[in-house]
């Protein structure tokens, strides 16, 4: 009797960590005030930084991040700027990626998270952006 | 007897160990769904066929 009501208790313990388990693999945590924050400060310098991935001045590199690519497609007074630009996006997306893996009480997926968002944003990027294939070297979409 | 408890008990706490230990692999396809989610919102773009646009919208009710 008290072994069957163990294996009771066993089974439902099973069944609850699997449906927790189950739920955590279809849903990754995203809606939190520091995403969003992130997020809208990444959208407003998103109308800044266009212009910079369409002349190649920008890319996307392949660990999530953005790097001057072309400093002479940038006018020398404006250079200083767009560095500046770079440093701040990519603060924010170190900033997003660690944010999201926290929410998820997963701090040890930063990276999976980084790498996953580093194809995605290469994916999504427009036609004319330049991208840095898996082997490093600056690619043009 | 006690032993059956003990045998019950062991099994019991490898299977939770196993289940705490599938839950450390990464979830790539909700983090991609994720990634997608957030990268549409910075980049402003639209899936195609679906009306949330905001912007669409108000130059129509105008």
């Amino acid at each position: 009797m008290r072994i069957e009501n163990i294996a009771r208790l066993g089974w439902l313990a099973l069944l609850l960590l699997f449906a927790g388990n189950a739920w955590a693999q279809a849903n990754l945590e995203v809606n939190t005030p520091a995403v969003a924050a992130l997020q809208s400060s990444m959208q407003k310098r998103f109308a800044e930084l266009q212009p910079l991935y369409a002349n190649g001045a920008v890319g996307l590199t392949r660990d999530g991040f953005v790097a001057l690519r072309d400093a002479n497609a940038v006018p020398l007074a404006q250079r200083q700027q767009v560095n500046g630009l770079v440093a701040a996006e990519n603060q924010d997306r170190s900033a997003l990626y660690r944010e999201i893996a926290r929410a998820n009480s997963k701090p040890e997926w930063e990276n999976d998270i980084r790498t996953t968002f580093a194809q995605r944003w290469i994916d999504k990027a427009q036609g004319g952006w330049y991208y840095q294939n898996n082997a490093g070297a600056w690619t043009r979409k | 007897m006690r032993s059956l408890t003990v045998n019950a008990a062991l099994a019991a706490a490898l299977l939770l160990q196993g289940c705490v230990t599938i839950n450390i692999y990464f979830p790539a396809a909700a983090a991609e769904k994720a990634a997608d989610k957030i990268i549409d919102e910075v980049w402003q773009l639209k899936k195609p066929g679906e009306p949330v646009a905001p912007s669409s919208n108000v130059p129509q009710s105008r």
